[in-house]
């Protein structure tokens, strides 16, 4: 079946299969591999996307299911050259080691800030609870989503 | 890597559109996905054709109408969670709704999804038994209402025929009630080992109707009829609620498995039962002193 899917801006057409995951249809067939696949369970979260601006395990929806949608992943958050605060955040704070998990974490946290610029530091661990990071012990996740509360801007050096 | 068997898509423009199509032999609904497509993955599920009524925002609703909760099938579980009619009246949704799947899950799967995958440890099936609720199935000839006491054959079997489709769940708005769910499980966005529900109608001290759910320990239909048969007519005091609380315990069936023993379900059957009906307790007075106060 033929899919129309908007990612980061772009329209995208092709010919797909319906059983199709949309996390394939992003690396394999759009080559955008920012976005991991992880557990396949819908368990790790390493492949959350937006779609039509609401994170998704994108292990769990078929592309079908995004034609004619909004998608907007991992590679779209740095624009015009200019790192997002939340990316920031996780350079400063030492968000990732491995980094697999990092752009399910930064896609979730984005939303989150974009719903609630100044979450507490249990309402980020509520909303990241259904995604794994298996170096960190989420510390430092934590403290970045804090660090891009902080630093709207997301320069670093900037006080808060 | 896990990828579903081959199947056909089509996306459903209305509900009377997704009527005729889920009439047609092999075709299943397609809502949120998120227990229909792993289970496509495993092969446990192969339909045919995928039937996408995601785009029916007709069935999208919460709305408090005619002195009842009305659910569309295709809320969210994140709608329930952040709906204020739905918290005012039975907070034992928004209990719920805290401990099912997990935040990102819950954006995505749908209310009536979990009611029709009718997995035996499903939170909500429990819930909407304890609160009485009725299914409104939409079919080519029109809605037909079944309770949800009988809306489950057994594990992963509902009364939803071909050619229908849940449109809706009702919940009788009840004054002077209270309610409360508590599910213990091993860790986030995991199944219950064993989770409770309860919903306590009091007249003074006195409990007028009880309603108790449970899930994961395959109580028939999720209820836990015999221990709402003892609490009926009698004071609301701590004493019966563990009494009602071990005859719910004794009355369920649970499988051991690699989330515990059968003792230590039961165990977990009593103890959640009595603290879902100490809470259900609680909350009617609180709602109770409020109307007095206004």
């Amino acid at each position: 079946m033929r899919v129309a899917v908007t990612v980061n801006g772009t329209e995208y057409a092709r010919d797909v299969e319906p059983r199709l995951l949309l996390i394939h249809f992003l690396r394999d067939q759009l080559g955008l591999t920012g976005s991991h696949w992880g557990c396949d369970t819908s368990n790790c979260g390493s492949c959350v996307v937006w779609l039509d601006e609401t994170p998704v395990k994108a292990c769990t929806v078929l592309a079908a299911m995004a034609d004619g949608r909004i998608v907007r992943t991992v590679e779209d958050l740095a624009r015009n050259g200019q790192l997002d605060p939340v990316q920031q955040g996780f350079i400063e704070c030492h968000g990732l080691q491995c980094g697999f998990c990092t752009p399910g974490m930064m896609m979730t946290a984005r939303w989150l800030l974009d719903r609630n610029p100044d979450p507490a530091e249990a309402e980020i661990r509520e909303v990241l609870s259904g995604l794994l990071c298996r170096c960190t012990g989420y510390e430092n996740i934590v403290r970045s989503v804090r660090w891009a509360a902080q630093h709207p801007a997301g320069h670093p050096g900037e006080s808060p | 890597m896990q990828v579903p068997s081959h199947v056909e898509y089509e996306r459903a423009t209305s509900v009377e559109h997704a009527l005729a199509l889920l009439g047609r032999p092999d075709h299943r609904v397609l809502a949120g996905g998120h227990s229909l497509i792993p289970m496509m993955k495993l092969r446990l599920a192969q339909p045919g054709v995928l039937v996408d009524i995601n785009g029916l925002a007709e069935l999208a609703f919460i709305k408090e109408h005619s002195g009842q909760l009305r659910i569309g099938a295709l809320a969210r579980h994140a709608d329930l969670l952040d709906s204020a009619a739905a918290g005012q009246h039975f907070p034992i949704f928004h209990d719920a709704e805290r401990v099912v799947a997990d935040p990102i899950v819950r954006l995505w799967g749908t209310v009536g999804g979990s009611l029709c995958q009718a997995d035996p440890s499903e939170d909500l099936s429990a819930v909407f038994a304890a609160v009485r609720a009725t299914a409104v199935i939409r079919g080519q000839d029109g809605d037909r209402e079944v309770p949800v006491r009988e809306f489950h054959l057994g594990p992963y079997e509902t009364v939803i025929g071909p050619g229908e489709l849940l449109a809706e769940i009702r919940v009788p708005i009840i004054p002077g009630t209270g309610s409360a769910y508590e599910k213990v499980a091993r860790r986030v966005g995991d199944w219950s080992v064993a989770a409770a529900g309860a919903v306590l109608q009091l007249h003074k001290h006195t409990i007028k109707e009880a309603g108790i759910g449970l899930t994961a320990v395959a109580a028939e239909h999720f209820v836990a009829a015999e221990a709402e048969d003892f609490l009926r007519g009698k004071p609301a005091t701590e004493e019966n609620f563990e009494k009602a609380a071990k005859i719910a315990a004794e009355h369920c069936q649970p499988i051991p498995d690699q989330r515990g023993p059968e003792d230590y379900k039961r165990h977990l059957v009593a103890e959640l039962t009595t603290r879902a009906l100490r809470r259900a307790a609680g909350r009617a007075a609180g709602r109770a002193a409020q109307r007095a106060k206004t």
